[in-house]
Formats: C-alpha cells, structure tokens, sequence
C-alpha cells in the first residue's frame, strides 16, 4: 500500500475527498485492510463529534419516516457469496492510439468495501447515482470496444460514468470528464489520473446537464476541451 | 446478519448515552422488519442525524429531508450493518453524513462558500441552542476530547466534518499547503479517537 493512499483514510472517514479522489480511495479500500480497519475506527471518532450538534427534529419527522419504513420492505442479508469486480481482461489495448483508448472504469456496479461474507456494504453516492429511480443512461462504445456508460439522476443532482475495458491514460496526460450544461458550454467535472475499477463520480450539478465528455488533458486538467473528445454521451 | 445477543465485547458503543438502549440489537431486529425496534432506534439517535445534517447543510428543510432518506435507507440496509465493523451510531451517522456532504456539494451555491465560511469562522462558540437542547455528559466529554486536539487538527476536522468541506477546501481556508490538511484531519481524528477510547484496534 502506497503510504500516499494511505493518508486519505481520515479524509474519507469524514466525506472530505473530491469524487475522483473517493473512487480511488474506495479502490485501494478494497485491497487494504489495514485502511479498511483504520477508516472504521476514524469513523467512530467522528461519529462522536455529532453529539455536539445535536438538535432534536420536528416531532413532525417521526411520522413521515415511520409511514415511510411502513411501505417498504427491508433489503434481505448477504448470504451468497458474490463475486468480485471483475479483473481487467485487456492487458494490452496500449498505446497505439493513445488518445483514442479509453477510460477504464470497472463497470460492474459494486460497492467497494465488500467482501465476500463481511456482510457490509457501504453506500457510495456512485452506487446512489446509478440505482436512483430516475437515473438516466446512456452508454456508447469507443473504437477500442470500451463500453462507456454514463449515469444522470436529477434527482441527486449528479451524474457517475462507468466503463468496460481498460486503458490508463497515455503517458503524462490525464483524463478530464465534463459536463456539458444547458447552454451547451464544457464545464470541467473532474479528473483521473489512472483507470479507476469503480464508478466515477462527475464534479458538479449534472440535474440539467446536456451530456458527459472525457478528453485527454496534460496533468492538472484544463479549463476547457484541448483535444477532441474521446467520449461524448447525450443525456436524453 | 441473524445475531441475536449483544454485540460482541469489545464493539464500541460510542455515543450512547448510559442506559441508552443497545442500538446494535434495535439494528438486528429492524433488519427482520421489526417497525417499533426502528421506531425507537429512530428515538435514540434523530437528535444527533438530524443535527449533523442540519449543521451541514444548514437548512432546517434541507436538513429534515436528509434525515427522511437516511433512516429510510438505514431501513433498507439494516441487514448489511456489521457489529465487527464499528458501532450501530457511527454506522448510521455514516449514512447521514455522506447524504448531508453530497447535498451541499451538489448544490455548491457560491453563496453558501461565502456566507456558510464566515458562519464557520466566527469563533467557535458551538451552536448554542444545540447546547441547550442537548447538553449531554457525551457532548461535554467530546467538547473537552476536541479541546485536546491541536488548534490546526480541531479545525481542520470541524471544517471537513461539520462544514463539510473537501481537504483540498480545508487546506485552502486554514491557509495550509495543499496536502497538508488531510494529514491534520487524519491526525485529528486519530488523537480524538484515542482519548475517547474508541474503534480501537479490533
């Protein structure tokens, strides 16, 4: 485990890593223990400072989450074993065309932490994007075959990308992801410097946006498009 | 999970207040669809969903919602809640937060960076009516927990806990190298977890 990684396990516990930095985290989350014992014991420490905020709800509250729970069932354990995110299949896409090969993201829709029998599976807002009632998909396959699927719930206000297949950016260069707002403009929505194997959140609100792009940037990203995208999906 | 007894000597029950009922076994049997186990696990833990919520998003409405659709999914996900992991309130807190941190962010209005920064650097004068609805022995052990932490840790951790705020955000309003906050926040958390004793090593 690289000690670099490592150090973002306070910052997870608290929600205070930006979407592309918590994919990676929770990345890394699944192969590390000693990460996974560290964020659940940080987890407790500031679980406790809401004690200090503590104000009581609108009597109101109780009722409405009461009629809620009434209506719907409670998801059944984990008993099976499932199994993994599947391993990257596609060691040598390479760098022939190094822009045109894609973003790899592992598209099985999988929370993270899981282990076979651990029972626990946390919630990533990825997983929320993707399974929202109103999500919206749209999906596109690149020259390499990669299938690129892009996620918008209105509702939550974000939009998560996903994608079959695997390339690490060229050499030096990294992905940028992008919105495209109502008006048509490319607003930045993120990095990733290598092909994360979870869903990807996208930076911003993404309730009116048009569609997802992915460039190849040089490192730090750009503040608009500097190459063609290589990836383009229209929300409908 | 289809435990029956207590939770297993040596899971934090962090937080709960003595003679507080055992959240974990209200966990357990709202999993198997017990409505009154939920109806008072929601008892035992609203105040404190609904005002870390409330601290981060800090809106009364906004606030309530995310505390409907988390004891909604606390409800659905009871089963996956696994005692050898941490304790039934951190888990739930989780769940809480992370719904409260991804609606600030999503919404990112200029006008809260502006006015909710210079609501979080008054002095810290920890919401007063906060204090008054809940001056718990539990509060004061985390205030005085909190007061033993560097001033640079203790902010860096209320701004991304409470503010909720990106380490990248913290380091840049503690005026601190880029990299350097989450390293405060880890620290922090750290020290606060050791002298309150909790989710130690397992």
């Amino acid at each position: 485990m690289s000690s670099d990684i490592h150090a973002l396990s306070g910052a997870y516990a608290v929600d205070a890593l930006d979407p592309a930095e918590r994919a990676e985290f929770e990345r890394h989350l699944a192969t590390c223990d000693a990460c996974r014992a560290e964020v659940d014991s940080l987890r407790e420490a500031s679980g406790m400072i809401a004690e200090t905020v503590a104000v009581p709800p609108p009597p109101a509250l109780r009722d409405r989450v009461l009629a809620d729970i009434a209506t719907m069932r409670p998801l059944a354990p984990v008993t099976a074993r499932r199994r993994r995110t599947t391993r990257r299949r596609l060691p040598a896409l390479l760098a022939a065309a190094a822009a045109v090969v894609l973003v790899a993201v592992g598209g099985l829709v999988w929370h993270p932490w899981s282990h076979p029998g651990s029972g626990q599976e946390q919630v990533t807002l990825a997983d929320r994007i993707v399974h929202a009632p109103d999500a919206q998909r749209v999906r596109t396959r690149l020259k390499d075959g990669t299938v690129v699927t892009a996620y918008r719930s209105a509702a939550l206000d974000r939009a998560a990308i996903t994608a079959h297949g695997m390339a690490p950016p060229p050499r030096g260069r990294v992905y940028e992801l992008w919105l495209q707002d109502a008006a048509g403009a490319m607003r930045p929505a993120g990095l990733m410097s290598s092909a994360p194997t979870s869903a990807v959140v996208l930076d911003g609100a993404a309730a009116h946006a048009r569609g997802v792009g992915i460039t190849v940037e040089p490192p730090g990203g750009s503040p608009t498009p500097t190459t063609a995208p290589i990836a383009l999906l229209a929300f409908s | 999970m289809t435990r029956d007894e207590p939770a297993p000597v040596g899971v934090p029950h962090a937080g709960t207040p003595t003679g507080a009922p055992d959240l974990a076994g209200l966990l357990v049997r709202a999993a198997r669809g017990d409505e009154s186990a939920f109806a008072q696990l929601y008892d035992a833990t609203a105040a404190r969903a609904y005002g870390l919520a409330l601290r981060v998003v800090r809106n009364p409405a906004q606030a309530e919602e995310i505390t409907q659709e988390s004891y909604l999914d606390i409800w659905r996900q009871a089963s996956r809640y696994d005692a050898g992991r941490g304790s039934a309130l951190s888990w739930m807190l989780t769940i809480v937060h992370r719904r409260a941190v991804d609606r600030v962010r999503a919404a990112e209005a200029e006008t809260r960076r502006e006015t909710a920064y210079e609501e979080r650097n008054r002095p810290v004068s920890h919401d007063t009516t906060a204090e008054a609805a809940h001056a718990s022995l539990d509060a004061h052990r985390v205030r005085t927990a909190l007061a033993g932490l560097t001033p640079i840790q203790r902010e860096a951790v209320e701004l991304a806990y409470l503010g909720g705020y990106t380490h990248t955000e913290v380091a840049s309003m503690l005026d601190l190298p880029v990299g350097t906050a989450k390293t405060r926040i880890r620290d922090g958390l750290i020290r606060l977890r050791d002298v309150m004793d909790v989710g130690g090593a397992r």
